[in-house]
């Protein structure tokens, strides 16, 4: 990744980490309703995926953990948190909610929220790149949980039968809701569980943006060239619960803190300080900086907008 | 017009509109090489190439949720599910993915696909291989069923579902593949909601969809022939939505219903248009409506007893004669 684009997207991540934590406050506030899936700990995956592909021109999808890959692919943050706060202007119009965000124009094509859904609608939209011929690929990003779904194994024999452009990103987090993958996986390594459809796969460091960004290059590439699906699997780790109502009693604070010295915020900017790029006081400005959009821009605008009109509770149902 | 039959009718439905738009695909077991197992698509593959003439891998929920991907880029895929009875693995996409897209969308997204199904309970296929399931596809917002009832509907409710934006569910019928009937020779659209008077009659109102309709046209001509009854007969095509002015139509016309459906009762098409004559013509009515409909029970193997599970047409005219008093 070139220096000016690692110094625009530790501002990014930065924004993701903040955009997050508000929407955190504003749940507690009851201003957030539902369940709400929070991405904290797991910024450089999103990132150094879609830095090594062209956001607004690939196709993305992904589960219910959906805000930051929206607006990684080109949404408007002010959109996205109108939709949690269910406004008519949310990215959603308020229908979705914080599982459900949309954002066609930028070929975000979607959370959903049952777990490895996504799986088939990935390679469908690979194949509707396919039949249509343009240079896009499709990018499902979901977690380590969802590949024990029988899906997962329906749609990486589809993919590589057919040789769809689909790019599998595993963002292992080890925990699916409160079960941790050796409770609930026999094969831990995830990407091995793909050589048995003959498809490419990688693990990598999940925490460190410029690993992440040098083997999704690959995988971007190895797609976009027409050899068929590919799967990278990030190890990761979400400081939060599964969702809000989640207390975490599953695992120790010991391990939390453990992954929580592989931050991959801190990770980035360490790294832009010990090359002269970036000075700590530069951090705390771009932290502040945020926190003043999100609360001046992002939360006033959802905060002001109009609730969507009740006559047009039907509206959206059919065509 | 030509006669032909009903799959016949599927088969020029599916080839016009894959020669007219290269967006148009099929998909799913067997429907390619071997020519589908009702042939349906019989001779698409060779016309059109494996790309988009696909056969699947024996995975229903995983190629059902792939047609409905490629069709959140505009691609229109005709999914076939070779029985009815598989499509319970293929719910979690058609009901999660494909009928709830727009309206979780705001709008933007929407999945014009269609899936065949055949439905319907043939002979001796036995408990996993002959269920009824319109009912569980008629209460899911966002998605249209459609219930052909012969070769001419076959044809121009393909060709409909596949020019609609919406998601749409055809319940074909195992039984009825090879029934032979009059289709347009030009392009015909059958219309996606209401319902059609297959019979006028003055005295009752048979209500029917699929294969039904025919029970209550053999039970009308008998209850007329042999009892001076005359009954109305309705094919209610759409079940999703159910064509509410229709039916209030005719039932207060006759003050009498009867609704013949081949699924078990509870939950049922049956439940559901008896509520809706409730709701619209309860002073109407001369006599409560009844239902006619299969027992409830997995689907026997024996020939004796799959035929006492299965209603057929003497079942309409006995549930008419007792409304009657005769």
């Amino acid at each position: 990744m070139k220096l000016e684009d690692k110094k625009r997207v530790l501002r990014e991540m930065v924004l993701h980490r903040r955009f997050e934590e508000r929407c955190y406050q504003a749940y507690i506030e009851r201003k957030i309703g539902g369940f709400l899936h929070l991405y904290p700990g797991q910024e450089a995956c999103c990132n150094g995926v879609m830095e090594a592909a062209r956001p607004g021109h690939d196709y993305v999808i992904t589960g219910y953990r959906d805000h930051i890959h929206a607006i990684k692919c080109g949404s408007d943050p002010k959109a996205v948190m109108a939709e949690l706060y269910g406004k008519e202007t949310g990215c959603s119009k308020g229908r979705g909610g914080s599982m459900h965000i949309f954002d066609v124009a930028h070929r975000f094509m979607g959370g959903y929220a049952l777990v490895g859904g996504p799986f088939p609608l990935a390679a469908g939209i690979a194949k509707g790149i396919q039949l249509k011929g343009g240079d896009e690929i499709s990018i499902c990003f979901l977690g380590d949980a969802a590949n024990n779904q029988g899906v997962f194994h329906e749609t990486l024999n589809m993919a590589a039968l057919w040789k769809l452009p689909v790019l599998f990103v595993c963002e292992n987090n080890q925990y699916g809701i409160g079960t941790s993958i050796d409770r609930s996986t026999a094969v831990l390594d995830q990407y091995k569980r793909v050589c048995g459809y003959g498809i490419e796969s990688a693990q990598c460091d999940g925490q460190d943006i410029d690993v992440v960004y040098e083997h999704a290059r690959t995988a971007v590439d190895y797609v976009r060239s027409g050899k068929g699906p590919y799967f990278l699997e990030l190890m990761t780790y979400r400081y939060r619960g599964h969702s809000m109502s989640d207390s975490r009693g599953y695992r120790t604070r010991e391990e939390e803190e453990a992954w929580k010295q592989r931050d991959p915020i801190n990770i980035l900017r360490d790294r832009l300080i010990a090359a002269g790029e970036l000075s700590m006081d530069d951090f705390v400005a771009m932290e502040k900086e945020t926190d003043a959009y999100i609360e001046n821009e992002v939360i006033k605008f959802a905060e002001e907008s109009p609730e969507p009109n009740v006559a047009d509770l039907e509206k959206y149902v059919l065509a | 017009m030509a006669e032909m039959m009903y799959w016949e009718a599927l088969q020029r439905a599916h080839d016009e509109e894959m020669a007219r738009d290269p967006l148009v695909i099929c998909m799913g077991e067997d429907i390619g090489v071997a020519g589908g197992t009702y042939k349906a698509t019989k001779g698409l593959y060779e016309k059109y190439g494996p790309l988009r003439v696909m056969d699947t891998p024996i995975s229903e929920g995983g190629y059902t949720g792939l047609g409905i991907g490629a069709s959140f880029l505009g691609v229109r895929p005709i999914i076939e599910i070779m029985s009815v009875n598989f499509a319970w693995l293929a719910m979690d996409q058609m009901f999660n993915s494909a009928a709830k897209v727009r309206y979780m969308s705001g709008g933007q997204l929407t999945s014009p696909s269609v899936f065949r199904a055949a439905g319907g309970a043939a002979h001796q296929l036995g408990a996993q291989h002959s269920a009824r399931m319109e009912k569980v596809f008629m209460g899911i917002a966002g998605l249209r069923v459609l219930t052909p009832s012969n070769p001419k509907q076959a044809y121009g409710m393909l060709k409909a579902a596949v020019r609609s934006d919406d998601p749409v569910f055809i319940n074909e019928h195992e039984l009825m593949y090879n029934m032979k009937g009059e289709v347009p020779d030009g392009e015909y659209f059958h219309p996606l909601e209401g319902s059609e008077v297959s019979r006028s009659g003055n005295d009752v109102t048979l209500l029917g969809y699929n294969i039904s309709v025919h029970w209550c046209l053999k039970a009308a001509e008998i209850l007329e022939k042999q009892y001076g009854i005359s009954a109305e007969v309705i094919d209610l095509y759409s079940l999703a939505p159910l064509d509410r002015a229709g039916i209030r139509k005719s039932v207060c016309k006759t003050h009498r219903a009867v609704v013949a459906e081949e699924d078990e009762a509870p939950v049922g098409v049956g439940s559901e248009v008896i509520a809706i004559i409730n709701e619209e013509c309860f002073f109407d009515l001369d006599a409560a409506p009844v239902r006619v409909h299969s027992a409830l029970v997995p689907q026997p193997y024996n020939h004796t007893l799959e035929k006492a599970a299965i209603p057929d047409h003497e079942d309409v005219v006995a549930a008419v004669l007792k409304m009657f008093g005769k």
